[in-house]
C-alpha cells in the first residue's frame, strides 16, 4: 500500500513542556537566591557573596519569567545555558577556595544536572527548524466501508457481544479436539 | 538458514548458517516462512526489559509460511499447505485448553519449573519469546519448527494474501480480544491508549462490536492519523490532557471501557510518575513503567472494565488500587487466546468486513530486519508496522 508523504515542520511538545519546567525551576532557585543570598553562599563555599548571589536570583527570575511568557523558548533557554556556564564558573572559583569542598561539589554536580537539561531541551527546540517527512495514513481505515457504517457490524441483535458469533470456550476446544483420534 | 537472533541487548542480528529446524514430535510440522512480522513485544526482548533471553535465541512469533514437512501424528497439515501460526504454542487437549484458555496452556512450555518459579504456575510456550516460555525457536527466520502444529496452525483459503492473513496469528485476535473482554455494549465509549499496531486493532474491533464512541490516547501525529481513519477519535497527550479531554468526551462520566494496548515500555515521559518509573527501572526497582495503568484507573467510569493487552513482565509500583477497588472496576488481561478467535476472524476478512494489511507501512528482507527493529522502536520514519520477507 503506497504512503501519503509531505515534508514539514513539526512542533517538538516535548521540548516545550520541558521549556516550561526549566522556567518554573529557574523562578524557583531565583526566589531562594533573593531571599536567603548569605546563606547559600556560605553553604556553597562563598561567603561575604550574597550581592552576588542575589544578581544571580534576578537573572534565575529573567530567564524564567521569559520562558514560562513565551511561545518561542530557544532564546531563553540560550539564556539559561549562558546562566549555567557562569554558575558554573563561580563555583569553580568556590571549589579553588575550598571553604566548603563538599557543599561545592553538590552545588556543582547540580548545576552540571540542569546544564545538561538546558542543553537537551536546547536541542528539542533546535529540531523544530528541520524539515521531517510526515506520513498520511488517513486513508488506511482496513474497511471496506467509512468507519461509521462498520459500527455494530460484527455485533447482532442488541449489540450486546453475546450476540456476536464467537467461536469461544469449550466449542473452541471442542473443534479442535474434535479433529483428532 | 538465516534468523535475526538476539545477541543481547539492543542487539539483533541476521545470521546466516543458523542450523535448519527438523521434525522433534509427530505432532510438529516444519514451516517455510514466506512472511514475518516485527511485533510491539519483541521491542521488550529488543530493550531488555524481559527476563530470559539467552545469547543466540531467535526472534519473532508472527509468521506464516508453507508446510514442509508434517510430523508423523499431523493428520491436520499436509506438505503444500499455507498456514498462518498463532503465536501461542498450545497442546489442545489439557484443561486449560478444553476450557477453551490456549494462552495458558499446561503442557506446551518446556520450562515450565522456571515459569512456575516466577508466576505461580506455568503459562504457554511461546515463539521466539525467552526461555520463561519454552524457549522455542521464533519466526523471523527461513524456517521454523511448529510444535503441536495439528492444533495452531490456521490453514489460510486460496485468494487471501499474505499481509491479509499474517496478523491472525497475533495482532488482529489481541486487538480483537482486547475489545471482547470488555464486553462492549451499543451506549459504551472505549477508550484505548496506545495506536500502535494492537491499538490499531483495538479500534476496528470495537467499532464492528459496536461502541458508541471510540477514543485513542498517543502521540505520534501518523499513528493518530491512522486511528481516525479507523473511526477514533484521538487525544495527542503531548498537546493536551488525557484527564480533561476524556472527561470532556464523556461529559464527565469518564469511559466505561479502557483498553491498555500500550505495556511496560509507556513513553509518556514527562509526567512525574513516568519519571518515578524510569529511575526505578533502571535501578532494577521495578520491571514495567505502569503510567498508562495508573491513568486507566483514574479516568474509567465506576463500574467499568480495564482490558489489557499491553504485556507486562513482573513488578509494577504505586498502582492506585483503591481507586480501582472503591470505583468497582473490572480487570481482563492476558495472552491472546490465539486458536479461541482466529476462525473467526479469518470468516471477517474473507467476508470483507476488514482487511489487515492497512497498518503495514515498511516491507523488507530479513537482513534489513535489525535496522528495521531499531525504526519500528523509536517510531522512525512513519513507522507503525514491519514485515519481512525472509
Amino acid at each position: 500500500m503506497q504512503r501519503k508523504s509531505s515534508r514539514e515542520y513539526r512542533t517538538n511538545h516535548a521540548a516545550h513542556k520541558a521549556a516550561r519546567s526549566l522556567g518554573w525551576l529557574s523562578i524557583g532557585l531565583g526566589v531562594a537566591e533573593l531571599l536567603m543570598p548569605r546563606a547559600l553562599a556560605s553553604t556553597v563555599g562563598l561567603p561575604g557573596r550574597a550581592g552576588l548571589l542575589r544578581l544571580y536570583g534576578l537573572r534565575e527570575i529573567a530567564t524564567g519569567v521569559g520562558l514560562l511568557m513565551t511561545d518561542k523558548p530557544a532564546p531563553w533557554i540560550y539564556a539559561r545555558i549562558g546562566g549555567d556556564a557562569l554558575d558554573l564558573a563561580t563555583l569553580g572559583v568556590a571549589a579553588q577556595r575550598g571553604n566548603e569542598p563538599v557543599n561545592t561539589a553538590i552545588a556543582l554536580g547540580g548545576v552540571a544536572a540542569i546544564a545538561a537539561a538546558d542543553l537537551a531541551c536546547a536541542r528539542g527546540l533546535g529540531k523544530e527548524k528541520q524539515l521531517v517527512t510526515v506520513y498520511d495514513y488517513s486513508d488506511r481505515s482496513g474497511f471496506s466501508e467509512p468507519a461509521e457504517k462498520m459500527r455494530g457490524r460484527a455485533a447482532a441483535g442488541d449489540g450486546s457481544i453475546n450476540d456476536a458469533p464467537q467461536v469461544s470456550g469449550m466449542q473452541a476446544a471442542d473443534r479442535e479436539t474434535a479433529k483428532r483420534p | 538458514m538465516r534468523a535475526l537472533r538476539w545477541h543481547g541487548k539492543k542487539d539483533i542480528r541476521c545470521d546466516n548458517h543458523v542450523p535448519d529446524p527438523s521434525i522433534e514430535d509427530p505432532r510438529d510440522a516444519i514451516v517455510k516462512v514466506s512472511s514475518c512480522a516485527i511485533c510491539g513485544s519483541d521491542l521488550h526482548l529488543y530493550d531488555g526489559f524481559m527476563p530470559g533471553m539467552t545469547h543466540g535465541d531467535i526472534m519473532g512469533h508472527e509468521f506464516m509460511g508453507e508446510v514442509m514437512e508434517v510430523g508423523s501424528a499431523n493428520k491436520k497439515l499436509k506438505v503444500g499447505d499455507r498456514v498462518v501460526v498463532p503465536f501461542t504454542i498450545s497442546c489442545g487437549e489439557c484443561d486449560q485448553c478444553r476450557r477453551g484458555n490456549f494462552s495458558v496452556c499446561e503442557r506446551s512450555n518446556r520450562n515450565a519449573k522456571l515459569a512456575d518459579k516466577l508466576f505461580g504456575h506455568t503459562t504457554a510456550g511461546l515463539f521466539g519469546y525467552t526461555q520463561l516460555t519454552g524457549g522455542y525457536d521464533g519466526g523471523q527466520a527461513e524456517f521454523v519448527r511448529v510444535p503441536f502444529a495439528d492444533v495452531g496452525p490456521v490453514v489460510v483459503p486460496e485468494g487471501m494474501t499474505d499481509e491479509q492473513a499474517l496478523f491472525l496469528g497475533d495482532i488482529f485476535p489481541t486487538g480483537w480480544q482486547a475489545a471482547v473482554q470488555c464486553d462492549i455494549q451499543r451506549t459504551d465509549t472505549v477508550a484505548i491508549w496506545g495506536a500502535g499496531p494492537v491499538g490499531q486493532f483495538t479500534i476496528r474491533s470495537a467499532i464492528l462490536l459496536g461502541a458508541e464512541q471510540v477514543i485513542c490516547i498517543d502521540n505520534v501525529p501518523e499513528r493518530l492519523s491512522m486511528a481516525r481513519a479507523g473511526g477514533a477519535i484521538t487525544i495527542n497527550f503531548d498537546e493536551e490532557s488525557v484527564v480533561e479531554r476524556l472527561s470532556e468526551l464523556t461529559k464527565g462520566k469518564g469511559p466505561e471501557k479502557c483498553i491498555d494496548a500500550v505495556g511496560m515500555e509507556s513513553h509518556a515521559a514527562r509526567s512525574i510518575d513516568a519519571m518515578y518509573d524510569r529511575i526505578k527501572q533502571a535501578t532494577f526497582m521495578e520491571t514495567g513503567r505502569p503510567h498508562v495503568l495508573r491513568e486507566m484507573m483514574y479516568v474509567c467510569r465506576p463500574g467499568g472494565t480495564l482490558s489489557i493487552p499491553g504485556v507486562y513482565g513482573g513488578l509494577l509500583d504505586k498502582l492506585p488500587f483503591g481507586a480501582a477497588m472503591n470505583k468497582s472496576l473490572t480487570f481482563r488481561m492476558g495472552q491472546t487466546h490465539v486458536q479461541r478467535w482466529a476462525d473467526d476472524l479469518l470468516k471477517r476478512i474473507q467476508d470483507g468486513q476488514i482487511d489487515p494489511s492497512f497498518v503495514i507501512t515498511h516491507t523488507a528482507k530479513l537482513e534489513d530486519g535489525p535496522d528495521l527493529y531499531k525504526t519500528f522502536r523509536d517510531k522512525h520514519d512513519g513507522c507503525v508496522k514491519v514485515v519481512l520477507k525472509p
